[in-house]
């Protein structure tokens, strides 16, 4: 038990250790600790926020694919109209064309039966004065039986 | 083994003896006799009229190896914190700064709980020095109590008359270091105590209760060493240990004294290293728990220094 200026120096270096601690160590530690608690609070409430925003986004995807479906519904509505629209046209269209090309086709038959029935009748006529010049062997009157045979090929 | 029981009481005050640098008789500062071994030191005692005791030296005085080991220490604990908290960061923290933080938080933790005033400056830092400053000194104790002497003499004995004689390697077994600290945690209690109360409060605390002010006698008589008590135990609480302690590890290195001398000597060593190994263990225990009890108590005083209430 012999105090001394130990004592004196112990308290010193007892001084100049807490003042160290104090000015170097403590404060450069706790601004660490701090800026930690911080950032660790800073991720959770960026968590808890994207939680929210993901259930939001959540709610959207739904709204939107719901838009979606009903957009594409009614897409496929017109194009089936659009589509029927464009057989029934393309129908009345050939039906038309039909109707037009039979048309021409009777005016055509029309054309020629007449005209073959004139090649016809004319032959005939030519023919039936042949044979009655044969049958007769005479000569007869060009001008009466010209008329006579006009009549005849009226009535064929 | 009787020349070693005659020498036994010579070798425990050996080891209690603290290498002492101080005022001579004769006027001048030097190391007490016997205690380094200088060229200069033998030729003065050639002649010699006067004499170099430490008892002589009174207060003027100074333990060289206490304030070396102390500083040392101290040191080096001082130059890890500060070499953690200048690369310290908050996002990837290195292997060190997490062992620091642990110790770090720790500390916080303890003086948040203990501790009621908040944004006081002083008390983290100065909870943080003393538990790591006291464990640090405490834990030379379980350095065995010959090595420090030996490695300074060059690995010889210091009982012999090496250049360094007495060297004591734990500070607290000094009562010089507990006191010196205690001391400043005191400092610090009175200047709380009275920043706080304000002068009369302080001193009504220590009058007026707990009879009244027609009991000031009593009450001063009862207060007054109740107050001052507590600091001085928190000084003897730490030197107490720690000094037993040593004291134990002193007589359990009087076992391998002579190791290698003869078979018995040996048996005797090897019983000296089981028990010295039993004992540290033991003692461990004691170490930490006297670094922390001293750390609590301070921020318990200076928190009680705070309270404007009795």
């Amino acid at each position: 038990m012999n105090f001394n200026y130990t004592l004196v120096g112990q308290l010193l270096a007892f001084i100049l250790f807490v003042w160290f601690c104090m000015k170097y160590v403590w404060p450069p530690m706790m601004k660490v600790l701090e800026e930690r608690e911080k950032e660790i609070s800073d991720g959770l409430d960026a968590a808890s926020r994207g939680k929210r925003e993901l259930e939001e986004a959540q709610v959207t995807k739904v709204e939107v694919l719901k838009e979606a479906k009903n957009e594409a519904a009614e897409l496929v509505n017109q194009a089936n109209q659009r589509a029927s629209q464009l057989v029934e046209d393309a129908k009345t269209a050939a039906q038309e064309e039909a109707e037009r090309i039979k048309i021409t086709a009777q005016a055509d038959l029309e054309q020629n039966t007449k005209r073959a029935k004139e090649e016809l009748r004319s032959e005939v006529a030519a023919l039936v004065v042949a044979g009655t010049e044969k049958i007769l062997k005479v000569e007869i009157d060009q001008k009466k039986n010209s008329d006579l045979l006009d009549e005849i090929a009226k009535d064929l | 083994m009787a020349s070693k029981e005659l020498n036994s009481s010579d070798y425990i005050e050996h080891h209690l003896q603290n290498l002492t640098f101080g005022k001579c008789s004769d006027g001048k500062w030097r190391f007490a006799d016997g205690h380094l071994n200088l060229k200069e030191n033998s030729a003065h005692q050639e002649h010699k009229e006067y004499t170099c005791e430490v008892k002589e030296m009174g207060f003027n005085a100074i333990h060289v190896d206490t304030m070396f080991m102390s500083l040392l220490l101290g040191g080096v604990v001082a130059f890890f914190f500060w070499s953690i908290a200048k690369k310290a960061t908050a996002k990837k923290p290195s292997k060190l700064q997490n062992v620091f933080e642990y110790i770090f938080d720790f500390v916080r933790k303890q003086v948040n709980d203990t501790f009621e005033p908040k944004n006081n400056k002083i008390i983290g830092p100065l909870a943080l020095t003393t538990v790591s400053w006291v464990l640090v000194m405490n834990l030379m104790d379980l350095l065995p109590v010959d090595l420090f002497p030996w490695i300074f003499n060059g690995f010889q004995s210091s009982t012999e008359h090496g250049p360094v004689h007495f060297f004591k390697v734990l500070p607290v077994a000094d009562i010089n270091a507990p006191v010196g600290m205690a001391l400043g945690v005191a400092v610090l209690i009175h200047y709380y105590s009275i920043r706080n109360k304000g002068l009369g409060g302080f001193i009504s605390e220590l009058t007026l209760q707990p009879l009244g002010k027609w009991a000031i006698p009593f009450n001063m008589l009862v207060e007054i060493p109740g107050f001052y008590a507590k600091q001085a135990a928190l000084a003897l609480r730490l030197y107490g240990n720690l000094f037993a302690g040593e004291m134990i590890f002193i007589l359990i290195a009087l076992l391998y004294g002579s190791m290698f001398d003869s078979i018995s000597g040996a048996m005797w060593g090897v019983l000296g290293v089981f028990l010295h190994l039993v004992w540290a263990i033991f003692h461990l225990l004691i170490i930490a728990l006297q670094a922390y009890v001293f750390m609590i108590l301070t921020v318990v005083f200076l928190n009680q220094a705070h309270q404007t209430e009795h």
